[in-house]
């Protein structure tokens, strides 16, 4: 078993709104990431897959699909964006990094060939704080 | 005494979007491109500001790095961090928000708050590989 990260990134708006919660209680809890003209961050994104080296190529996986199908299905939607607005399928969820790690991984985890497997979706929205997603 | 450089390095999160709003919207996308979306984008600008000077014999500093952070806190980040740069600051309401214009505009802040005696230089990076400089000499 090997696994194997291909790093990608965008840059997007977005803020942090429970359209359920008023205006005082979104900024008693988000603080200033509430700020309702949006903010943005350069986000990192680590793809991480696994799965046993194909014999007649060495590859896991060609990293030039890996790469493409994060573009496809991921960055392309995001990058430039409102997470909030623009993005199919942040659509309904409040748009955390948490969220936004496991709404990558249900974009991807379809497009993968049967013998390679999503480990990890690592995501940073700035370079001190991260998060990590399983699948679990 | 010999001059020596000292940086500080802060940074913000801001959405901003490029537009000129001499053009119409079909100019201002072959222009901006992906910049221009209408919903926004954002960045992790990271600021380096650099002050250049004679230490002081008694302190053995250019500037007092704290004092420094404490001004680049007051007049930079309170403005921008988590911001708007086109919504929510005077400074971007007539103009667009380039690194460009916003280190020129950075350094602007900055200035009048600064001894004469010293040099100031800003650098500013939008992404890690797109950054500017003000001045450029």
């Amino acid at each position: 078993m090997v696994y194997l990260t291909r790093l990608e990134h965008f840059n997007a708006a977005h803020k942090l709104y429970n359209p359920a919660w008023d205006k005082e209680r979104n900024e008693a809890v988000f603080g200033i990431c509430a700020n309702e003209n949006w903010h943005g961050h350069n986000y990192d994104l680590y793809v991480t897959i696994r799965g046993e080296v194909n014999e007649d190529t060495g590859f896991l996986f060609d990293v030039k699909k890996l790469s493409g199908l994060i573009k496809e299905h991921v960055t392309e939607k995001l990058d430039h964006k409102n997470l909030n607005l623009d993005v199919d399928f942040m659509q309904g969820k409040i748009c955390s990094t948490e969220n936004l790690a496991k709404g990558i991984w249900q974009q991807l985890q379809p497009q993968l060939p049967a013998d390679v497997q999503l480990h990890c979706i690592k995501l940073y929205e700035t370079a001190r704080i991260y998060v990590e997603y399983f699948g679990e | 005494m010999p001059r020596i450089a000292v940086f500080r390095k802060e940074h913000f999160n801001a959405a901003h979007r490029l537009n000129n709003p001499a053009w119409d919207a079909a100019h201002n996308a072959a222009i901006f491109g992906k910049c221009n979306r209408p919903n926004y984008h954002g960045h992790n600008y990271d600021l380096v500001v650099k002050v250049t000077g004679e230490p002081d014999p008694a302190t053995g500093f250019v500037i007092d790095l704290k004092v420094l952070s404490d001004l680049i806190q007051e007049k930079v980040l309170n403005r921008f961090d988590h911001k708007n740069l086109n919504l929510d600051t005077v400074e971007f309401k007539n103009l667009n928000p380039t690194a460009e214009n916003i280190a020129l505009t950075i350094h602007g802040l900055l200035r009048p708050h600064i001894g004469a005696q010293y040099d100031l230089k800003v650098r500013l990076y939008e992404t890690e590989r797109n950054f500017v400089e003000y001045p450029a000499e």
